[in-house]
């Protein structure tokens, strides 16, 4: 090959590089569904991928050219934000007053397990056996005693 | 004796933890319906009032803005098929009546700025656009069920007339004109 072959050979390639760019760019990051599963129809109140009302058409058409676009998965949950505000989102953002959204359950069940384990530890310390509740058992009485000790007196054992 | 005694006390400090576990469910419900449950705003009622940014061209306005002027408040949006039976009879109603003294103010609630812009062109409107984008100023402020609905609010900034649903020529001529300055239909 020549230095003039080579010459045009790579300029070609950087060409094609070149023009491969954009269509790199636009190459789908996300997929549609992915989306839906994940964000609000505002109007019905369900998740977008459930929703078929007239509003939710228009929703899934924006986010369909925003992937087509090449957009993110977040930045196409902004643009939802921008439009439709932070309600739009199915999980609420881990900032501010909706971080009490990951954070309340997560102390009731601390709580839960505190408690049950106190209740454990309680059970176990009054000597439960896992047996009916009732009256704790108690000796007999002195009557029964006296005559439990005659009676064996009597068979000399 | 004073093992029953024992055994008691923890029942009763369980039933009062359950009771009050059922007093703060009850109330978180019931606060929970009393904050959702907006019954909407009344004829005679104060319109409510809360600052939205232009549908298109920046800036922001609110009905206050309006004092002082009869104001035919539509909620709207693209999606919606009566919004578009009823957006030429508005822009009719403005064309013979927008004035000084009174407008028609589109509101577009639950839609996407470009489609609500595109609609606006699509129609020819001239009266003023704001954009309630997460319908928060017309569900919970002014208490809609859906869109359209249209509120004729007054000089003083008071409703009065609320219609939950689209409005045509006939009813902007025999109902909202009469009431405007000069009573013209």
């Amino acid at each position: 090959m020549s230095a003039r072959a080579l010459v045009l050979a790579l300029l070609a390639a950087a060409l094609l590089a070149v023009s491969a760019a954009p269509a790199a760019a636009a190459t789908p990051q996300v997929e549609q569904n992915e989306i839906e599963a994940e964000v609000m129809c505002p109007v019905c109140g369900t998740l977008l991928e459930l929703a078929e009302s007239p509003q939710a058409q228009r929703q899934k058409v924006f986010v369909a050219r925003l992937i087509a676009a090449g957009r993110s998965k977040d930045e196409i949950k902004d643009a939802l934000v921008a439009e439709y505000g932070e309600e739009v989102l199915a999980l609420p953002s881990g900032d501010g007053f909706n971080l009490s959204a990951y954070l309340v359950p997560i102390v009731a069940f601390v709580l839960a397990a505190v408690a049950l384990a106190l209740g454990v530890r309680r059970w176990r310390r009054d000597g439960g056996d896992g047996g009916p509740a009732g009256p704790a058992p108690t000796g007999p009485s002195e009557a029964d005693s006296k005559r439990l000790d005659a009676d064996l007196s009597r068979y000399d054992l | 004796m004073a093992a029953g005694s024992n055994l008691r006390r923890p029942v009763s400090t369980r039933a009062a933890i359950a009771v009050l576990a059922v007093v703060a469910v009850v109330g978180l419900l019931t606060f929970g319906l009393l904050s959702k449950g907006s019954s909407g705003v009344a004829v005679g009622e104060v319109a409510p009032v809360a600052s939205l940014p232009h549908l298109e061209g920046g800036g922001s306005e609110s009905l206050a803005d309006y004092r002082g002027r009869w104001v035919l408040v539509n909620f709207w949006a693209s999606w919606c098929t009566p919004c578009k039976d009823e957006a030429p009879a508005l822009e009719r109603f403005q064309q013979r009546h927008g004035s000084e003294e009174f407008t028609v103010l589109g509101i577009d609630s639950n839609d996407l700025s470009g489609d609500g812009i595109e609609f606006v062109r699509d129609y020819g409107l001239s009266y003023p656009q704001l954009r309630d984008g997460d319908g928060e100023y017309a569900e919970e402020d002014f208490g809609t069920t859906g869109v359209p609905e249209n509120y004729l609010v007054d000089p003083r900034g008071r409703v009065r007339l609320a219609v939950r649903g689209p409005v045509d020529e006939e009813y902007l001529r025999e109902a909202v004109a009469p009431l405007l300055p000069g009573g013209r239909s």
